[in-house]
């Protein structure tokens, strides 16, 4: 039996996407929760050296980083059940793309973003006990109530949910009939959108119907319920960042 | 086979990401037809192709269109099967992903950068070349270019500019010899050539950003530096080799 073990932190969405994948494969892991309040782990650190962050999934040995490689990983380690992307190349391309994304568009609106300077992880704009994250100036805008600047967010972040619901049209899940990459990718996203609205004052279901009827649907699949987190329970810990 | 007209690539001559996949086009031996875009006036067919980003490269297949460099690098690689660009262990996949990302991740950081950020980056692949997984390859990819040392390599002739526009070294071959060796052979191979452009053509370019820039920043008003394309798309046909 190959050994898998998962470096993540409950609540980071990136951890989660992988916890979801390694779901949706039935694919036995040891999870390892990182203390990313206090000092980071020798396995961490030796793990990841580039970027010192979760998730790293490591098989093997053999340490694998970033939350999309990890999953397009899972989905080649394990070939033989459930594909978390399309077989037809066009398909995989905008798989990829949507993912891509996310990654480029809607984490930058989440407190969880990704440190841009990872060898000096500078920490200027969020308290160093939480993250050693640097939170980009559109995610500040959003979380803090500042007026303009706030609603200025709150309409770039409407726009890009739109974008994507956009593209889910009326399937069932970004890929179509299966679920799949896009999905995992964005999925856990969604509990932060209670905390998105409260923060931020608006209603996600009013603006996205649609992706808000996705995110449901997601969430009945177990992969997807088991790897969530409650948007309460989310608004906790998002409090606690925020103030 | 594919006949020319089915694929078509919309890109621009000093850009980076074009030149990746014309590089991997070069390498799989398809012929493709050329647009010109005019970076700073996109074409309707640029705004209708690539409607989310208004960028290029867009890499047109029968008229359907993919974006984004390295899913445009993929797609190619799993459309036509010969002279693989990827590796086919998917733990070697991840890390030529994993190091594409930090490529892409520097690479926007490296426009404002110090030299000293710029040789903790270089640090970090010397490293990986000497002492990591691709120790002992000629190439990222092993004995021939693959995904890594496209996205890589297409992008690292913008330091020599920099080193010739700054007056500063960047890739000294004392320090980083390994890197180094690795820059020079990717130089040599015949598509590489074939690809990217003059150097002095690239400086000319660079100089007149950076001497835009600078009167920019003094106050007083220069003309834009000469693109190939500012006034209409320019078509060529390339052919690559049949077979």
């Amino acid at each position: 039996m190959k050994a898998v073990v998962l470096l993540d932190f409950w609540a980071s969405p990136f951890g989660q996407r992988c916890r979801i994948a390694l779901a949706e494969k039935g694919v036995e892991y040891e999870y390892r929760e990182e203390n990313i309040h206090g000092d980071k782990s020798p396995l961490l650190l030796q793990s990841n050296p580039v970027y010192k962050k979760i998730p790293v999934l490591i098989l093997d040995g053999k340490p694998v980083c970033e939350s999309l490689i990890i999953v397009q990983y899972i989905d080649e380690a394990w070939p033989d059940r459930a594909p978390l992307l399309p077989a037809d190349p066009y398909a995989r391309a905008q798989a990829r793309f949507w993912a891509d994304f996310v990654d480029k568009k809607v984490r930058r609106c989440s407190p969880c973003v990704r440190s841009m300077s990872s060898i000096r992880n500078t920490a200027f704009l969020v308290p160093s006990n939480v993250f050693t994250h640097q939170v980009c100036e559109s995610a500040k805008k959003l979380w803090t109530p500042k007026g303009e600047a706030q609603d200025a967010a709150k309409e770039e972040f409407i726009e890009i949910l739109r974008l994507l619901e956009g593209e889910l049209g009326d399937k069932k899940y970004f890929g179509g009939d299966a679920f799949g990459f896009v999905d995992i990718a964005l999925v856990p996203f969604t509990t932060w959108f209670y905390s998105c609205e409260t923060y931020a004052g608006f209603s996600v279901e009013e603006a996205v119907p649609k992706l808000v009827a996705w995110s449901k649907r997601c969430l009945e699949r177990g992969s997807v319920a088991k790897s969530l987190y409650d948007p309460l329970e989310v608004y906790e810990f998002v409090k606690k960042i925020f103030g | 086979m594919d006949p020319p007209s089915s694929l078509k690539l919309l890109g621009s001559w000093a850009d980076s990401h074009t030149h990746r996949v014309q590089l991997a086009l070069k390498l799989k031996g398809l012929g493709f037809e050329y647009q010109e875009e005019d970076v700073i006036n996109p074409s309707p067919a640029l705004l209708l192709h690539n409607p989310v980003y208004k960028k290029v490269p867009v890499l047109l297949h029968n008229d359907r269109p993919v974006v984004e460099s390295v899913v445009i690098l993929q797609y190619i690689d799993e459309t036509w099967a010969d002279n693989p660009i990827m590796p086919a262990d998917p733990f070697d996949r991840a890390l030529a992903r994993f190091w594409c990302h930090f490529a892409e991740d520097k690479a926007s950081l490296c426009q404002k950068a110090a030299v000293d950020q710029v040789h903790d980056n270089l640090k970090l692949l010397e490293r990986e070349l000497r002492d990591g997984e691709f120790k002992g390859k000629r190439f990222f990819g092993g004995d021939k270019i693959g995904l890594l040392d496209i996205v890589l390599g297409c992008g690292s002739y913008w330091l020599a500019v920099f080193e010739e526009v700054m007056e500063v070294k960047l890739v000294d071959p004392g320090t980083f010899p390994a890197f180094h060796a690795w820059l020079k052979d990717f130089e040599e191979q015949n598509e590489v050539k074939e690809t990217i452009p003059a150097i002095d053509k690239l400086l000319e370019y660079a100089r007149g950003i950076r001497q835009m820039m600078l009167s920019l920043s003094n106050g007083t008003s220069t003309t834009a530096p000469a693109t190939a394309g500012t006034t209409s798309a320019i078509n060529v046909t390339v052919d690559g080799s049949s077979g």
